[in-house]
């Protein structure tokens, strides 16, 4: 402890001593650390939200291998008549279809008009396009062309809608996955040219994109987004509050210093260990950017109230004190407390590693490398700094009647009725977490203001669902499929989907055996029905696989044995818990009315999303449990005191709770973003606590003041710093909840919350538990340097 | 509407890798002459000309189509291949697995004009249905050849460059470039191996629509026939794109046989077996 103590003393006096060599240093490190930026790539694949052994991304990737990729890209055709089968309407369409053929990586068009319609004529078998260049001077034909589609069940309510208004040319895509972002961005790109190039083409008719590859790009963009608005807004907003709170050009200048240092550091170290930018990992910087400026407040406004004592003379701390004095003095008392709240966040921030989701992995271990670089350069660079910067103290405000210090005295003359008001207030709001319901919507993960969120949502409102669930249908041999019990088991799968309320449409395989089985029978309506028997059912698939063109083949519904069959089903945009009860609801019909379809796996990036929250919010309890423990250790070490550090431990878990209860009776809707909060805030509501502990236990010890008194104390010396610190957070948090990334902003608004609950806790509950738990224990601690 | 070019599949299936021996008709210096296109032509031509004059021959066929996890299935059937006066080859599939196809047949009337007539015989239904459909470049049966890919290569239906010549595996080849003159086509061009000897199709890479490299053939087991015409016993086509492949595997090749006009048609569809 000797050790400890001997550098608290000297850091201040080397950190002087050495200030050039500090500075310079500190400035080519984090020069060497920034060009780590160079390396940062972004990753736009929905792909990254789960970890690699994720049970539903795992059978996600069985149903990929076995039927082929799914990712796409949609286009909505919307003429202004609404009416998608007029003569323009179809030679757009069939102009955009044959275009988009040429986007990269395009495996597969569909749309009304490259349809395979099969039909009877005489003895012949006819399989080509549902529209060709005849259409579109011939209204009658463009009539039997609307009707053929709107009556054909792989078609009505997905390539066109229902009531005929809004058509789709859905793209499918078999991107290598070697460079996701770049295949993306070029999918993306050159759909959005071909987007415009129809528009000018078509002026009276709208063209909307949707489809995963635009989903992905969209994380991207508002990634981007975030970086280029949310980082300078919050670091003026960052600037400007420092300014007002501090009062100090040169502080301010000072602490922004370093805190954008460790935020090019954060982002730079984390470009050299590989991590990706992603949605949540972009809010990093601003996250940093906010945590780092803590401890410089700290620091700093200890050395201006060192540096203000001695000009006025009327601390505790007599003597005249200069600048260098005042350094020191500050960096004495501040190092243990600033170490202390750096390894919480930094604790708290790495605890994010147990969520399921790798890109909360990322930001936890970004943010958890910028408070490591903030605390080195606030030790070392900041006081370096300030004993070069001329610092204007302000003989203002005697702090004996400043309006924390009064604000202390009412809470320990008040300390019984807080103490019950506040107990009160705690068991209500802890209540109110049970309001909370898991809740994402994945299409929400973008606000209204996201241009795919607004054609997302048009989609589904007059086209087709955008949420699809996938299921493997395996029979029990191959070629199974054309087992007539088999196919009437899916059929009959098929038809309890369509009567479910969600279900806006079902792609099944039992359709194309019934209009092939029409065909072959004349186009006689009494033979839309299974074929009678399994050869029948195994020569129409060889005749249909037969005359199916380049791209239509039917890979993407059997798989290569014939043993399974793929059934999609879209629906209508459903929150995480609708889709899960949809699914069971569905696997259990298999279970008692499907007894030829054998081991069903249902899949797709929806199910995968709406099991997301689930998962981590199981991990993360993992997690923040281990965060709190490893917390709560050091806090009793630091303080060397198991009631100190048990007392600690009220203000900084009631937060997290009460910041729960508080949006369970507001807000009501948890995502899985907010399943990282309590975790991520466990270790910022700790710095408070730390240095309003750190403060009264000092005074206690050195100077055995009793508890109200070291509380008084406290209030006065750091009331003001906490006060300024929390209001930054605060709104450095709020800041984060501007973004359009929903993830991103549910999780700034509750943080914000927790901090401002926080600090209440440290103010109003705090004391008044010391003053009751710690009260008789007047001087049976041991003296701090023993 | 353009109708099926299966007959040419046949060919192509086993055609491509046919190569009649007029050897040496023209020393293979003269074959280079001229511009690329020129050259690229004229080998083309020769190529095909080798394979002609066969008369009929009957055949199994043994498809193994792989998914990328490795997964497979097989089909396998007969086929029987007649060249015909003055017009495309007549084609004939019989499916003998699997069973539940046992007994389906397949009959194609390539015309070099034109297009082409097929037929098929469902046993289940025990009905003869001609089939008419609006495109070539489908898949063969789901495996990854596509229809284009196995009917011989009618010289008249690309444009010919002769890119160079280079080792392939023991063997010399020139590489030509081929760009098909159909809009349905599904490729932007194609490239291909012609061992300089017997001009012996050996490798082909399909370039898909976007001109990126979608999939490779790769033709092996060569065996001569009537002391004439080759025939190789593994074709194999990967489709890079996917990871998929299929492998056909032929084999009981029969030349001279007393096939006539009469098996190839179809009221002998149903008679079949």
């Amino acid at each position: 402890m000797k050790l400890l103590s001997e550098i608290e003393s000297r850091l201040g006096n080397w950190a002087i001593m050495l200030r050039w060599p500090i500075i310079i240093a500190a400035i080519v490190l984090t020069g060497i650390a920034t060009s780590g930026t160079l390396l940062l790539e972004f990753s736009t694949d929905h792909r990254i939200y789960f970890s690699k052994n994720n049970p539903q991304l795992l059978a996600y990737q069985a149903m990929e291998d076995t039927y082929g990729k799914r990712d796409n890209v949609l286009f909505a055709i919307v003429p202004e008549d609404r009416d998608a089968t007029s003569a323009l309407a179809l030679e757009a369409t069939e102009w955009l279809t044959e275009r988009a053929w040429q986007i990269p990586f395009a495996s597969r068009v569909d749309s009304i008009t490259n349809f395979q319609h099969t039909a009877a004529d005489g003895d012949e078998i006819l399989v080509r396009e549902l529209v060709d260049e005849s259409a579109f001077s011939d209204a009658e034909e463009r009539s039997r062309i609307r009707a053929i589609a709107l009556a054909e069940p792989a078609l009505a309510g997905r390539l066109l809608a229902r009531d005929g208004g809004v058509s789709g040319i859905n793209v499918t895509l078999q991107l290598p996955g070697e460079d996701q972002m770049r295949e993306g961005a070029e999918v993306a790109e050159h759909s959005r040219k071909l987007a415009n190039e129809f528009q000018e083409r078509f002026p009276g008719i709208d063209v909307l994109l949707a489809g995963m590859v635009i989903f992905n790009q969209a994380f991207m963009d508002v990634s981007l987004d975030d970086l280029k608005t949310l980082i300078p807004v919050s670091f003026l907003a960052m600037a400007f509050m420092l300014l007002l709170l501090t009062r100090g050009f040169s502080g301010t200048f000072a602490i922004m210093l370093v805190v954008v240092m460790s935020v090019m550091t954060a982002v730079g170290v984390g470009g050299w260990v590989g991590l990706p930018m992603t949605s949540p990992s972009a809010v990093a910087p601003v996250v940093v950017l906010t945590v780092a400026i803590a401890n410089c407040v700290h620091i700093y406004s200890a050395v201006v109230n060192y540096m203000h004592d001695a000009a006025s003379g009327t601390s505790e701390n007599r003597g005249g004190r200069t600048r260098r004095d005042a350094i020191v003095e500050s960096m004495r008392v501040n190092l243990q407390p600033v170490f202390l709240s750096s390894l919480t966040t930094t604790i708290g921030f790495l605890s994010l590693n147990f969520s399921d989701s790798p890109p909360f992995r990322h930001l936890g271990t970004f943010v958890a490398f910028g408070v490591g670089a903030a605390f080195v350069l606030s030790v070392t660079f900041l006081p370096a700094l300030l004993s070069l910067l001329p610092l204007r103290v302000r003989a203002s405000l005697p702090r004996e009647n400043s309006l924390i210090a009064m604000f202390g005295k009412f809470v320990v003359r008040r300390s019984r009725q807080l103490l019950w008001g506040s107990g009160l207030i705690v068991v209500v709001l802890v209540a109110s977490i049970s309001q909370n319901e898991l809740n994402d919507v994945f299409l929400h993960y973008f606000d209204e203001s996201v241009e795919f969120r607004k054609d997302s949502e048009f989609i589904v409102d007059n086209l087709s669902g955008l949420y699809a669930m996938e299921y493997s249908l395996p029979s029990r041999s191959p070629g199974g499929i054309s087992d007539p019990a088999y196919l009437s088991d899916v059929e009959a799968f098929a038809e309890w989907y369509r009567g479910q309320p969600e279900t806006i449409h079902v792609n099944v395989i039992t359709d194309i055996f019934r209009r092939l089985n029409k065909s072959m029978n004349g186009d006689d309506p009494a033979y839309y029905r299974l074929p009678a028997n399994r050869e029948l059912a195994a020569q129409y698939l060889l005749l249909y696989e037969i005359s199916l063109p380049y791209g239509f083949d039917l890979n993407n519904q059997i798989d290569v044995d014939k043993s399974a069959t793929r059934m999609i089903v879209r629906t209508q945009t459903l929150s995480s818990n609708e889709v899960i009860a949809l699914d069971q609801r569905a696997l259990k019909w298999l279970e008692d009315h499907a007894p030829n379809i054998a081991g069903t796996v249902s899949s797709g990036t929806t199910l995968m999303f709406a099991n997301l929250g689930r998962r981590n919010i199981i991990s993360m309890l993992v997690g923040t449990t281990l965060a709190l423990v490893g917390i709560s250790f050091i806090l009793i070490f630091a303080l060397r005191s198991w009631r100190l550090g048990v007392t600690s431990m009220v203000p900084n878990l009631i937060p997290g709770a009460l910041g729960f209860g508080i949006w369970g009776l507001t807000v009501g809707q948890v995502g899985i973003s907010l399943s990282m909060v309590t975790a991520m805030t466990l270790g910022i509501v700790v710095d408070d606590t730390v240095h309003f502990l750190s403060r009264y236990q000092r005074t206690r010890r050195e100077l055995g003041y009793t508890s109200p008194d070291a509380v008084l104390t406290a209030f006065r010396t750091v009331g003001q710093a906490l006060l300024t610190t929390s209001l930054v957070l605060v709104a450095g948090f709020v800041v984060v909840s501007f973004s359009n990334f929903e993830l991103n902003s549910a999780m700034g608004k509750l943080t914000a919350l927790v901090i401002t609950l926080a600090l209440m806790a440290d103010f109003l509950l705090l004391p008044p538990l010391l003053m009751k738990f710690d009260a008789n224990a007047d001087g049976a601690l041991p003296p701090l340097n023993s | 509407m353009i109708r099926f070019s299966i007959p040419r599949t046949i060919f192509a299936v086993l055609g491509s890798f046919l190569a009649i021996c007029f050897w040496p008709a023209e020393s293979y210096s003269d074959l280079l002459s001229g511009t690329a296109e020129e050259a690229g032509l004229r080998v083309a031509t020769e190529s095909r000309e080798r394979q002609k004059g066969f008369g009929n021959f009957t055949a199994s066929l043994t498809m193994t189509l792989r998914n990328k996890q490795g997964k497979e299935t097989q089909r396998s059937l007969r086929l029987k291949v007649m060249e015909a006066q003055e017009d495309g080859d007549r084609t004939l599939f019989v499916f003998d697995h699997p069973r539940d196809v046992k007994g389906t047949a397949f009959l194609v009337h390539a015309h070099k004009t034109g297009p082409d007539k097929q037929w098929l015989y469902l046993p289940a239904l025990k009905r003869v249905k001609g089939i008419s459909a609006s495109k070539q470049s489908g898949s063969f049966m789901g495996s990854e050849f596509s229809y284009e890919d196995m009917g011989a290569v009618e010289v008249g239906k690309f444009t010919h460059r002769f890119i160079r010549e280079e080792p392939c595996g023991d063997l010399k080849c020139l590489v030509l470039e081929r760009i098909p003159k159909s809009q349905d086509s599904g490729y932007s061009r194609q490239l291909v191996w012609l061992d300089r000897e017997e001009l012996r199709t050996i490798r082909v890479h399909y370039f898909d629509r976007r001109d990126e490299h979608l999939k490779t053939m790769v033709v092996e087991g060569y065996a001569k026939y009537l002391d004439r015409f080759w025939r190789s016993s593994t074709i194999t086509m990967i489709n890079l794109l996917t990871g998929k492949s299929t492998v056909l595997l032929w084999s009981d090749y029969k030349f001279g046989t007393d096939l006539d006009a009469k098996d190839f048609t179809k009221t002998a569809l149903k008679r079949i077996r």
